[in-house]
């Protein structure tokens, strides 16, 4: 029962950090047309930023918003002149973001080192509750409480805000939308920023579920791409279903079969693309 | 190019190791194997129009098949090989028919997550592929009683299949096919209307493709007499790409010249510093910016160029 518990909570948490990480690539992905390969890069730049803020600022979340608004500027700066510069040269645009990827990974190894660093919870949530005789890993479910607040306040403002309304004006014609008046290149870089920042700071909040490590990046990467490809890119309820659906896959994959975890990880994504290839929720094909 | 030019470059290759000393002749080994492994690459990425991402799948699990089959089964070279390009050509036909439900960016990220898929999974599935210390103690095949263990019949052996290789891809693109395939890329509605089956197309390719893959993942492991998890890794499937796009994607000198950058920046810069990865993302972003169209058309068009201007009039 309770590892049953611990382990459903860890599938949990695991799809919050996922959906902090995918919704942004799949805005970016929708509006855009680019798929940002450096997204797994930001994570674990996040990641590796936030330990450092925490060395002088020990609060967590006061780490995760300087450490998320410090990725988004540096994904606002990539933006405007390096991705601005290739604009229309979709797949030149995608190898700068694998060579920048490459880039901030070993940056990385060599600032913070091969070694993985932990991350301490905050000490109030490291202490499990304890419920009926069963303990429930609290951190884990403030991770989860993070993620659907994200989602919300993202579902908020794509749906309610005048924002919102433009970016889903660009993702759906983005012609039309130039036409009618709309900034759409503002928009990029205003997605872009959003995008990078959510990932940086995931990559923070999951500190002390994962650690910043050397390699982060390729884990969470393909992980990325899994949610986005199930759910439909530019789609944020496709992403968020296909977040906690990876989630749940991998974790208990890992638990019950570890040598194949990993292949079990791409049964979904093969059983979606093969018969609905633009994603369960998706309106545009990849 | 003229028959003169072919006979020099055919005399160069065969006199390279007597005039060049141990360490030049492997490093030759492994242009080649880049070579065949960039020029695979290029029929899906420069001749189809489908830029993919997991082409070291194909290295890596070729590489890892022969491997597995003689170390835990004790198979001879003779069988291991054709069971390795067979198995590995067959998960080809199995990823190709997933990854070209998409096109373009979708096929990208696809074949990435496959891959990645294959990268994780050889270094989990430890009882198989003894995961993080890869699998060692490999011999290099011996056919009809030659030794390939010296630097020397290694580089001819390599030299040969990298000849027949390149051959038969070139074959490949100028066939009728071949004109298919590059129609498939340039106009896919036209080509559907007149009666092409796009996706066979481009499944074809995608499987042909893979095949030159794992063959070139075969002299991969022959050379190294060892296989880690590292093989099959996003980094080795961007070098291939980068050699691709650095020589020039559609031609067919152009990944042979970008492989060959690719390995000799690679030895040099481990030479001096440990960045390699670093320096990698560096070239990647240089060569996008600065030239798109890679070294290949753009030495040439220099060359047009200056050949314009020495002729007056």
């Amino acid at each position: 029962m309770q590892y049953w518990i611990i382990q459903t909570l860890n599938s949990l948490a695991l799809g919050g950090l996922l959906f902090l990480l995918a919704a942004g690539f799949s805005l970016i992905f929708g509006l855009m047309r680019i798929a940002n390969l450096m997204h797994g890069a930001l994570y674990m730049l996040g990641a590796y930023v936030g330990i450092s803020v925490l060395k002088v600022v020990p609060n967590l979340w006061l780490a995760a918003l300087i450490g998320g608004l410090l990725v988004a500027a540096f994904g606002g700066l990539i933006e405007r002149f390096i991705l601005r510069a290739l604009a229309g040269n979709t797949l030149g645009q995608v190898l700068v973001t694998l060579g920048i990827s490459f880039i901030i990974a070993d940056s990385c190894l060599v600032v913070w080192g091969g070694d993985p660093i932990p991350v301490p919870a905050p000490v109030a949530l490291q202490r499990p509750l304890v419920l009926g005789g069963v303990a429930f890993p609290t951190y884990r479910m403030v991770v989860l409480g993070i993620a659907i607040a994200a989602a919300i306040a993202l579902h908020l403002l794509m749906d309610r805000t005048r924002l919102g309304a433009m970016i889903r004006a660009g993702v759906d014609d983005m012609q039309m939308a130039r036409a009618v008046g709309i900034p759409v290149s503002r928009l990029f870089t205003i997605v872009f920023c959003l995008g990078a920042g959510l990932a940086g700071a995931g990559g923070i909040i999951g500190g002390p579920i994962m650690s910043a490590y050397p390699g982060l990046d390729a884990d969470m990467l393909p992980l990325a791409l899994i949610v986005v490809m199930l759910g439909g890119v530019g789609s944020l309820l496709g992403a968020f279903v296909g977040s906690f659906l990876i989630g749940a896959v991998y974790t208990f994959g890992t638990a019950l079969l570890p040598d194949l975890a990993y292949v079990i990880l791409f049964l979904p994504m093969i059983f979606v693309i093969a018969f609905r290839p633009r994603g369960l929720f998706g309106r545009q094909s990849a | 190019m003229r028959p003169v030019s072919w006979i020099v470059l055919a005399l160069a290759l065969a006199g390279f190791p007597w005039l060049a000393g141990e360490y030049y002749v492997n490093l030759a080994s492994q242009i080649f194997i880049a070579a065949i492994f960039a020029a695979s690459l290029n029929l899906l990425v420069g001749y189809g129009g489908l830029p993919s991402l997991g082409h070291a799948s194909w290295v890596g699990l070729a590489a890892y098949a022969s491997a597995w089959m003689s170390l835990k089964l004790g198979l001879g070279h003779g069988i291991t090989a054709p069971l390795a390009l067979l198995a590995t050509t067959l998960v080809a036909c199995a990823f190709g028919w997933v990854a070209l439900r998409a096109t373009g960016l979708g096929f990208l990220m696809i074949t990435l997550a496959l891959s990645q898929v294959l990268w994780g999974t050889a270094y989990r599935w430890v009882s198989v592929t003894d995961g993080d210390n890869g699998l060692r103690g490999l011999t290099r095949p011996a056919p009809f009683g030659l030794g390939l263990d010296g630097a020397t019949p290694f580089y001819f052996f390599a030299l040969a299949i990298t000849v027949a290789a390149i051959a038969m891809m070139a074959m490949f693109v100028a066939s009728p096919f071949g004109a298919a395939l590059r129609g498939t890329r340039d106009q896919p509605r036209r080509m559907s209307a007149l009666g092409h089956d796009v996706g066979r197309v481009r499944w074809v390719t995608y499987v042909y493709s893979g095949f030159w893959g794992a063959v070139s993942g075969l002299l991969f492991v022959y050379y190294n007499k060892y296989i880690h998890p590292a093989s099959l890794s996003i980094t080795a499937s961007a070098e291939g790409l980068l050699g691709v796009i650095a020589g020039g994607s559609g031609t067919l000198a152009g990944p042979i010249v970008g492989a060959a950058i690719i390995v000799l920046l690679k030895n040099y810069a481990s030479a001096y510093i440990e960045r390699w990865n670093m320096l990698m993302g560096f070239v990647f972003v240089f060569i996008v910016l600065f030239m798109p169209e890679g070294v290949v058309p753009g030495v040439r068009r220099l060359w047009l160029r200056l050949k314009a201007r020495w002729r007056p009039g």
